[in-house]
């Protein structure tokens, strides 16, 4: 008998009532839940205290060559409870800005609801340029400091040329 | 002329000593700690603040073996990925495979034969005690036990030998395929399973007796990086880590892929949640997956091991390929680039517990031939943003402790 994940049926019915319809889908017994950006922190708090007390991932995928896609970036919160081993995926969309001035997307922390997103939302920075606001230490994880780029971006290429500019030329006389 | 020696300035204990304590920061010493380092086993790095010998803050740092796993998982099909998953977590490539392919599987939704759950859950284990038998012997090492870590070390090269004998390489197996695996299990793998079997028990209560009540070991790794049931579960601790910290949770019970749901086993856990703890449920756990690995093989189903050539999910073997037309159809259009397999255009995330906790992949499908993003949820990165918090108000001795038993695989950590 393969297994069956128990249903999130409630969790659902118990978000929906709090903050009216949001969209949630299923795929091979996997719910997910897309959130708006603007109320990402509180479902996430609410779920939270709804049990979801181990937070296994933050993602995200860079949609710009995905057919059919309606936002540039879609970030990955995989939450389980210890408890009654419930799994929720919940997408949050995000674009990058429409004006120059601005600075690149930017979502809201989940680092004081979660300690296990510190190093998460970090490497999201770091791979795809998406800024949590409130982060205590957003710095690059697994790139060097200078790094310009966000590698898991799609613009980003496979191979290539660069990068080196990033680093100092040390001369004979100063190494 | 006499130079005068530094002012001594009081550690802080009270109300009455807190301005000196600001002052105190100055004499504070920062250790670089790796990346190069035999200790660290691989390449990471520590800026440890010291207070004399006493680790005052730790500051982790990653990267060093950063090689852009995700990156290339874009851009090698399902089948060609698995390569790179073997150099992730190379203590035990073999998980890697199982839980890579795990993953795609439940994108692609293809349900395996019984012999190939058996064969997987057999191989995963044998993985779980070889990354189990380095993580700890490295312990032992780092603590001054070098005998216990040839002991491991030699058990491990059986295991390397039992792979090599599956399926030709010891090391970097790429063992699995989509809807199945490269090579079936022959009577002579099976026979050298059974006599890792009779031996390795004999083995391990050596090692046991080594170690386990060992004066120096226990004193250097009782009541050193302590985490907390609460701590575990909101860092995001998986596997062993989090099971030593009293986090009943292992996915082979709580979610049984594979054929878990056959097996009796138990789920390892201890409560104290201090290195002795982690090593004690890794020991637990190497005679839980010996038990697994002896009902498998007792119960291994008969059959084909690979799906069928009707559903199209799997390469056919070579004979097939060669004598049916079936066969050579389906391994042409496997094959082809606008043919392949079916992949939606969906996300899905297929986790297995790897040796060291959850190791899951986070694929999105786009119906080409290659995932659209893999992401890799590695456990030992929670585990290595734990340390500063495992260490501090210990001493620069129990660095080397802490670090071996979070068991952290930096080309795992970086990908």
């Amino acid at each position: 008998m393969p297994y069956v994940p128990p249903a999130v049926d409630d969790v659902l019915a118990a978000v929906t009532g709090r903050f009216g319809g949001l969209e949630s889908g299923r795929f091979r017994d996997q719910t997910s839940l897309t959130v708006p950006e603007s109320q990402s922190l509180e479902v996430l708090a609410f779920l939270k205290e709804l049990g979801f007390d181990l937070l296994i991932d933050v993602t995200c995928v860079d949609y710009l060559e995905y057919r059919g896609a309606k936002h540039r970036y879609g970030l990955v919160y995989l939450l389980t409870s210890t408890t009654t081993n419930q799994r929720l995926t919940v997408r949050v969309f995000v674009d990058d800005p429409t004006s120059p001035d601005e600075a690149g997307p930017t979502v809201r922390s989940v680092v004081p609801l979660w300690q296990a997103a510190d190093w998460l939302e970090r490497e999201v920075w770091d791979m795809f340029g998406i800024r949590f606001a409130g982060h205590p230490d957003l710095r690059r994880l697994v790139m060097p400091e200078e790094f310009t780029a966000h590698p898991l971006r799609k613009d980003y290429p496979l191979q290539g040329r660069g990068e080196r500019h990033n680093f100092p030329v040390i001369s004979r006389d100063h190494s | 002329m006499s130079i005068a020696p530094p002012p001594r300035v009081p550690l802080a204990s009270g109300p009455a000593a807190a301005p000196a304590a600001e002052r105190s920061e100055d004499y504070l010493w920062t250790l670089n700690f790796g990346p190069q380092h035999p200790a660290t086993h691989t390449t990471l790095r520590l800026v440890l603040k010291l207070e004399g010998e006493r680790v005052v803050d730790a500051m982790p740092e990653m990267g060093y073996l950063h090689s852009g796993f995700e990156k290339i998982g874009e851009h090698l099909t399902f089948n060609q990925y698995v390569t790179v998953t073997d150099r992730m977590n190379y203590i035990s490539p073999m998980a890697n495979n199982v839980a890579w392919h795990h993953a795609v599987e439940k994108l692609l939704g293809i349900e395996l034969t019984p012999r190939c759950r058996y064969i997987r859950t057999i191989i995963t284990e044998l993985a779980r005690i070889s990354d189990h038998l380095l993580c700890n012997g490295a312990v032992g090492l780092d603590t001054g036990a070098f005998t216990f870590f040839l002991y491991g070390f030699y058990q491990r090269e059986v295991i390397y030998d039992i792979f090599e004998t599956l399926c030709g390489a010891r090391f970097t197996n790429s063992y699995t395929r989509v809807g199945g695996v490269s090579q079936d299990f022959t009577p002579l793998v099976i026979e050298k399973i059974r006599t890792f079997l009779k031996t390795f028990p004999k083995t391990l209560a050596d090692m046991e007796r080594l170690l386990t009540r060992n004066r120096i070991f226990v004193d250097r790794t009782k009541g050193v990086g302590v985490l907390s049931r609460e701590e575990a579960i909101n860092c995001g601790a998986t596997g062993p880590v989090a099971r030593a910290s009293g986090v009943a949770r292992d996915l082979r019970k709580d979610e049984p892929y594979l054929a878990y749901a056959d097996f009796d086993f138990q789920v390892c856990c201890a409560s104290a949640g201090d290195c002795y703890a982690r090593y004690l449920v890794r020991m637990a756990e190497m005679r839980e997956s010996l038990r697994i690995v002896a009902q498998a093989l007792d119960n291994l189903p008969e059959g084909p091991v690979n799906v069928g050539i009707d559903q199209r999910a799997a390469l056919p073997t070579k004979r097939q390929v060669y004598s049916t037309i079936e066969g050579t159809i389906s391994h042409f259009e496997l094959s082809m680039s606008n043919r392949g397999f079916e992949v939606p255009c969906a996300e899905s995330y297929g986790a297995i517990e790897a040796p060291n906790g959850e190791l899951g992949f986070y694929l999105v499908g786009d119906g080409g031939e290659c995932a659209y993003r893999a992401r890799c949820r590695p456990p030992s990165v929670s585990h290595f943003s734990l340390f500063p918090r495992l260490i501090r108000g210990h001493t620069l001795s129990d660095v080397v402790a802490v670090l071996g038993s979070l068991n952290i695989i930096a080309a795992e950590l970086d990908r």
